[in-house]
């Protein structure tokens, strides 16, 4: 933990060096998903709700997805380009440090402009969590609370499956795009109104939907099965398998040689 | 003109060789439109009476954006001349016997070209064959299908001679990031790619429609189902050839003002 800290601080440190273009950039960022934020309000605008969610509903979903995701990004930089680091042989390196692997990663590159996103997702957020309707109390805070761990677990989850993947190749990765950037894209909007069958997908094969649909249905008191209730933990869960497969690639790692 | 011509096709050919990448990117892309089209069929279930065209126009928009994203998409730059102008490598692009302007805009509109052309097929004819309303429709009419063929052209020259815009910024930032990102979002919006411009409220979508932005995606996309047909048509239309001609004249000027300027440290 103490040489994360240090690690975090030497990135600190190296963006600061250029000030103009770090500030520059989380403000690109910003604007980025600010672009996201208005195509949503465009259409509640003209539609008012959608499926029986409203506007400040659909909010809440919005920024949860967001800031979870940001957070990934910016912490998990390291796994998302992680092809670069299998073809220049940086791994080699990692390797042979007296240290986890996934920590090194981990650590070797932290995004620090994504603040502008993540930014952007709390005030949404301030704004959704009086607005949308829900009586908070102790559990319901929790929830959320949950939901946003939920949030960032299954994302870091993708991103270490994705790098897992890159062990036995490195091309056509693209089609992951679907789960991280789609994962955020559609995330904006409560999964359910995809209908059945994509619920069914992002809640048993990729937990989407369990860090936003299900647990949202438990806030509005649109249900009160356990389940929803319980949905999050399931995207904890699925870390594991995403961790199981990215220890069966470091074991067959073979470098590209130099 | 020759020379214009075998330098588009080395590109072209060169972007043919990464099929792995253009298989992954049409999963991709199918999935994408399908998600989208899903998301859209949930709001016009809440309220069919608020929604602006026909279900069906939404879905050849859609399909049509996916089958062309590689075309006409405003995110994708070409790293090469990034790096030949902050490497000084440029200094040899410099030294061959034709403009410089030239030689970026026939590179980026060869290579937007060959993505496309390698994805589009199969994304066409996968959305044609899904059933109605989701799927891609025929145009109308022959004139229709005709005039979306030159929108489309004269979409991706304003794309490109966007970005050649960008590209010249560059020559006056070390650090580009920053107002790449501003341009690219903007257009994103503005283009209707993120939202088709019917969908924007009103007095912001007729501001939106007359920017260079809505040449982009916005006019070529709308054409093809005939939801802007006969007069507005045509005005879109001369919209994207004054636009086209603006931003090339941007860019040559800017180009012209930078390269008097430009200094490339040693070698």
């Amino acid at each position: 933990m103490k040489l994360y800290a240090k690690f975090f601080s030497m990135h600190l440190r190296s963006v600061m060096q250029y000030k103009t273009s770090f500030f520059l950039m989380a403000i690109g960022q910003f604007i980025t998903a600010f672009s996201a934020f208005l195509s949503v309000w465009f259409l509640f605008d003209k539609f008012h709700q959608v499926d029986g969610f409203t506007f400040q509903q659909v909010l809440l979903c919005f920024s949860v997805t967001l800031m979870s995701f940001s957070l990934c990004e910016g912490f998990f930089r390291g796994f998302d380009t992680f092809s670069s680091m299998v073809r220049n042989r940086e791994f080699d390196r990692v390797l042979l440090r007296p240290r986890n692997e996934i920590f090194l990663v981990l650590a070797g590159k932290i995004e620090l402009s994504k603040i502008g996103r993540l930014f952007q997702a709390f005030l949404v957020l301030l704004y959704a969590v009086p607005a949308s309707g829900v009586e908070w109390n102790l559990q319901r805070v929790l929830m959320l609370v949950f939901m946003l761990l939920g949030g960032v677990c299954v994302f870091c989850g993708l991103f270490l499956l994705y790098a897992a993947i890159c062990f036995f190749t490195v091309e056509g990765l693209e089609f992951m795009n679907i789960f991280t950037d789609g994962g955020r894209e559609f995330g904006s909007y409560p999964m359910g109104i995809y209908g059945d069958g994509i619920l069914r997908f992002f809640t048993f094969v990729v937990p989407l939907a369990c860090f936003q649909y299900w647990p949202l249905l438990y806030l509005l008191e649109k249900s009160d099965s356990l389940w929803c209730m319980l949905s999050p933990l399931v995207c904890i869960a699925f870390l594991l398998p995403c961790w199981a497969l990215w220890r069966f690639g470091v074991r067959h790692y073979q470098s590209t040689g130099s | 003109m020759k020379k214009y011509l075998s330098f588009f096709r080395i590109r072209f050919v060169n972007a043919l060789q990464y099929r792995a990448a253009a298989l992954a990117g049409m999963a991709t892309q199918f999935f994408w439109g399908g998600m989208l089209l899903l998301m859209f069929a949930a709001f016009y279930r809440s309220a069919p009476e608020s929604f602006p065209m026909e279900f069906q126009e939404l879905s050849s928009y859609i399909w049509l954006q996916q089958a062309f994203l590689a075309m006409l998409n405003s995110w994708a730059f070409e790293n090469d001349i990034f790096e030949a102008i902050s490497t000084g490598n440029i200094a040899y692009e410099l030294c061959r016997p034709m403009g410089l302007y030239g030689q970026w805009f026939v590179k980026a509109t060869a290579n937007r070209m060959a993505r496309a052309v390698l994805r589009c097929v199969p994304t066409l004819v996968f959305a044609s064959l899904l059933p109605y309303p989701y799927g891609l429709s025929l145009p109308p009419d022959v004139a229709t299908a005709v005039l979306f063929v030159f929108s489309l052209f004269l979409a991706l020259g304003v794309v490109v001679a966007f970005t050649m815009v960008i590209y010249i910024i560059t020559f006056y930032t070390i650090s580009p990031t920053g107002v790449r990102m501003a341009a690219t979002s903007a257009a994103e919006l503005l283009s209707g790619s993120l939202l088709p411009l019917p969908f924007f409220p009103d007095g912001l979508r007729q501001a939106a429609e007359l920017l260079p932005f809505a040449s982009m995606q916005n006019v070529p996309l709308r054409v093809y189902s005939g939801e802007l047909s006969g007069q507005a048509a045509v005005w879109g239309v001369s919209l994207q050839v004054f636009w086209l001609i603006a931003l090339l004249a941007l860019g040559m000027w800017m180009m012209h003002r930078a390269l008097r300027r430009v200094v490339v440290q040693g070698g």
